[in-house]
């Protein structure tokens, strides 16, 4: 139980980002876009937490500045391949290069420099109860934010008119199209909503899980995200299981190495990544549910007139 | 005095000479390199079903599209009820009282009967109202529905309820139906038309576009006839034959092809099928129950069946495009070819139309030479030591223009793309029908194909037959199947019913096996006893 807590606590710390990240890019493609940007704009949004708040000394406009930086990344991809009609794969590859390229221009000055981390909850009593206490109420604000969002995103899709034609788009476009939804529209601000929740998972890496600015800090973060999407088989509450999952083993393995197993650290620090092909190849095995619940335009090119 | 129009019907609030519900005047409507809608008026009165008739291409859709305000017009007035109007969206045409059920349905499969009617209609009725009112309005006009169950999971005749229903929820003035019986039973056309008629009695106005004559002399009070984008006839279609309004519809007469002779004599098994099962490849698809069915050379066998019933599964395990785990379950001339590819099908003489023209039929992209080319192999003279022969290429796709008067503007050059659905289907069934083929198998050949090209097609696919080839058509089109076939066979749920002689069947017996009554072996004796 000593090292149990702790374990979770961190877990919990780890897995905020990916939440966030992975429940944009689920509205996203609930809308019908496929956006690979999303580690580009976790950077961007990280890059633009720390300067801002190292600047102001204020972490809520740093919040906000990195919800800014991920919608303006969004709309840049929602110009190219809803606007311009470009290819959403090509376009998504860019916009993470283009987002790892320019966070690290901006935040070469900010390298090394010292911030302090987002400050834990404290509710008093409750945060002294054994075990529930840390676990449950002296984490950081964010992380709770992270599981209201989840929560808040699934009402509005299966609970709301709203998220009825979101879905409705993203299942068929045409068909939506025909009975009067503006597909486009819908489609861009289901995009800047992902590029906002990205933002945020990448400000919570540089503001509170490791606060500081490095180079490429994300470290495919980002990729994990949007594979969880689809390990989540576009239901949200799975991703936040799913965010756990991966959470956890990111965590093991630094335990693993920090118990002196001899297992190369390189090998250990593969392990997520390899925890989450083994999932996909899993899940993909069930075409039924996957169709169910994927978007059957995603990653289409909308054009009103064919 | 003049006989009203619908005379059978007791509609006591339409009055003659009143103000007509929809008028359109000298709507024009040009998309680059077409005038599809060339000043076309229009009159829509308050309690009629009214037929907009043509071929494809000659400017229907994109009129009621203009209507539904899925398109603006370039210049021309829409007049509501008498009042000028100006339809920017759908959701403006709903307003004023239009609904509009679609050739294609745009209904969303993943999600249930009550979640597509709320999206179609514009307020914001909480789920569980909307259930009660979608179960009140199906029981009331005949079209019953479970607002619960999850769209992919209904057949195509309920799919359309949906749409109805739907439109029905928003007690609509004018109703416009894109060819809705396309893809319905006759039994299920003949319940709609009872849906249709209610509708109208009510004083509800119906636009009914189809280019099936018969139907449209049994239903609709007036005709509209376009051609090429213009109004060129106005009729009262109960008093025109099937034959005068096709004849208004493509503006020349046409020849019908000879039918089939009975007592025809036929050759050895081409095609055998025997015991062929295949699982379904994915949660839409149908899994094919050991299917039988044999065609020998100078027959043509028709396959009827609903869309969706495993029609696409049999044609993909016929043509090689799925292998069957049982080699002998497909056998070409007596050889085993379950296991066989496509290509080397064809190389034993099986020749292939697939239903989608574009994309497995052609190449869209590639010109009607490199077309032709990719359809032949190598021993056709087309290539030599791996370079293309171009000239011979061009001269193949010459000849099938010529000798199928396919209409290309550029000839040979011209790509795959740019023709009209009926002209490439032309082409596609030449090029199959050039190589001679031992075993010809037909998709859909003339859905979507203006009524001169399809005589044109069914003409071609006989004189195959007569040359003694094997011939397989899958189609929805009964009067098609009748037209053309020797024997037919009905699919249903991935089945296949025995087939009978053309000439002994009959349209009600079809019907009763496309909706799936045959559990015996002698299904087709079952309608005898009953009648």
């Amino acid at each position: 139980m000593e090292s149990f807590v702790p374990f979770i606590v961190i877990m919990l710390g780890a897995a905020t980002p990916l939440i966030f990240a992975a429940i944009g890019e689920l509205v996203t493609e609930k809308s019908g876009v496929l956006n690979l940007g999303v580690e580009g704009m976790m950077l961007m949004g990280a890059v633009s937490a720390f300067a801002v708040s190292i600047t102001t000394g204020s972490t809520t406009l740093g919040l906000l500045a990195a919800i800014g930086a991920g919608v303006l990344m969004a709309l840049l991809f929602g110009l190219l391949t809803l606007t311009l009609l470009a290819n959403q794969v090509a376009c998504g590859l860019a916009l993470t290069i283009f987002g790892i390229g320019l966070s690290s221009f901006i935040g070469k000055d900010y390298v090394g420099k010292p911030l302090d981390a987002l400050p834990s909850m404290d509710l008093g009593w409750l945060s002294d109860i054994p075990v529930l206490g840390p676990v449950l109420f002296s984490q950081d604000l964010m992380v709770y934010a992270a599981i209201a969002v989840v929560a808040a995103v699934a009402w509005f899709l299966y609970h709301t008119r709203a998220g009825l034609v979101l879905r409705a788009v993203g299942e068929s476009h045409h068909a939506a199209h025909a009975i009067g939804y503006p597909v486009i529209r819908i489609r861009y601000m289901a995009v800047a909503f992902g590029g906002a929740m990205a933002g945020l998972g990448g400000a919570y890496l540089s503001l509170a899980y490791t606060p500081m600015w490095v180079e490429h800090m994300t470290a495919g973060r980002g990729w994990i995200a949007l594979a969880l999407v689809v390990f989540a088989t576009w239901r949200p509450f799975r991703v936040l299981l799913g965010a756990w999952l991966f959470g956890g083993v990111t965590i093991l393995q630094l335990h693993a190495q920090g118990a002196g197993i001899a297992v190369p650290s390189q090998l250990m620090s593969m392990l997520p990544y390899i925890a989450t092909i083994v999932v996909l190849v899993l899940i993909s095995r069930d075409a039924t549910r996957i169709r169910m619940n994927a978007p059957a335009s995603i990653g289409k090119v909308f054009h009103p007139e064919r | 005095m003049s006989p009203d129009i619908h005379s059978g019907s007791a509609s006591a609030n339409v009055s003659a000479g009143a103000v007509p519900r929809l008028a359109l005047r000298g709507i024009t409507k040009a998309f680059p390199g077409t005038v599809a809608n060339d000043d076309v008026s229009l009159a829509l009165r308050a309690g009629e079903i009214h037929a907009l008739l043509g071929e494809n291409g000659a400017g229907k859709s994109t009129l009621v599209k203009i209507v539904y305000g899925l398109l603006q017009a370039d210049s021309g007035d829409v007049l509501w009820e008498g009042r000028p109007v100006v339809i920017p969206s759908p959701a403006e045409a709903r307003k004023l009282g239009i609904g509009m059920v679609f050739q294609h349905f745009s209904l969303f499969d993943s999600l249930t009967v009550a979640e597509n009617v709320a999206l179609g209609i514009g307020d914001k009725t909480p789920m569980r109202v909307l259930e009660d009112r979608i179960r009140e309005v199906s029981e009331r006009y005949g079209l019953p529905l479970d607002p619960r169950r999850p769209v992919h999971a209904l057949s195509v005749g309920e799919r359309q309820r949906v749409e109805i229903v739907r439109c029905l929820l928003q007690d609509p003035k004018l109703l416009i139906m894109d060819e809705p019986t396309s893809v319905l039973t006759p039994q299920e056309a003949e319940q709609l038309f009872t849906t249709l008629r209610a509708l109208r009695d009510e004083g509800r106005t119906i636009l009914y576009i189809s280019h099936k004559l018969d139907e449209i002399r049994a239903l609709c009070g007036r005709a509209t006839i376009l051609r090429a984008g213009k109004v060129v006839d106005a009729c009262d279609p109960t008093e025109k034959t099937a034959r005068e309004l096709a004849q208004m519809m493509i503006g020349s007469d046409y020849a019908t092809p000879a039918g089939a002779a009975e007592d025809r004599k036929t050759g050895e098994a081409r095609l055998t099928v025997h015991n062929l099962n295949l699982a379904a490849s994915g949660p839409f698809g149908t899994t094919l129950v050991d299917v039988d069915l044999e065609v020998r050379g100078g027959e043509i066998l028709g396959i009827a069946g609903v869309a969706g019933n495993g029609q696409a599964e049999l044609l993909s395990a016929l043509s090689g495009e799925l292998l069957v785990q049982d080699a002998g379950s497909v056998r070409l001339e007596g050889v085993p070819a379950g296991h066989l590819g496509p290509r080397q099908r064809r190389a034993m003489g099986l020749g292939f139309v697939p239903e989608e023209r574009l994309g497995r039929g052609a190449v869209p992209d590639m010109s009607l030479a490199e077309n032709a080319l990719l359809s032949r192999g190598t021993g056709d003279d087309m290539v030599s030591r791996g370079m293309i022969r171009f000239s011979r290429a061009h001269g193949l796709a010459e000849k099938i223009i010529d000798a199928y008067n396919v209409v290309a503007g550029k000839g040979a050059h011209a790509t795959a793309k740019s023709l009209s659905g009926g002209n490439l289907q032309k082409f596609i069934i030449g090029r199959e029908i050039m190589r001679k083929p031992r075993i010809l198998i037909a998709a859909h050949p003339t859905w979507g194909v203006d009524a001169g090209a399809a005589a044109a097609i069914h003409q071609a696919l006989m004189d195959l037959r007569d040359e003694g080839t094997a011939v397989l058509i899958v189609s929805q089109d009964l009067d098609e199947l009748f037209v053309l076939s020797d024997r037919i066979a009905v699919m249903y749920h991935g089945r296949l019913s025995q087939s009978r002689p053309a000439h002994e069947a009959t349209v009600e017996q079809i019907g009763l096996l496309m909706g799936g009554v045959f559990d015996t072996s002698d299904a087709w004796e079952g309608d005898a006893h009953a009648s």
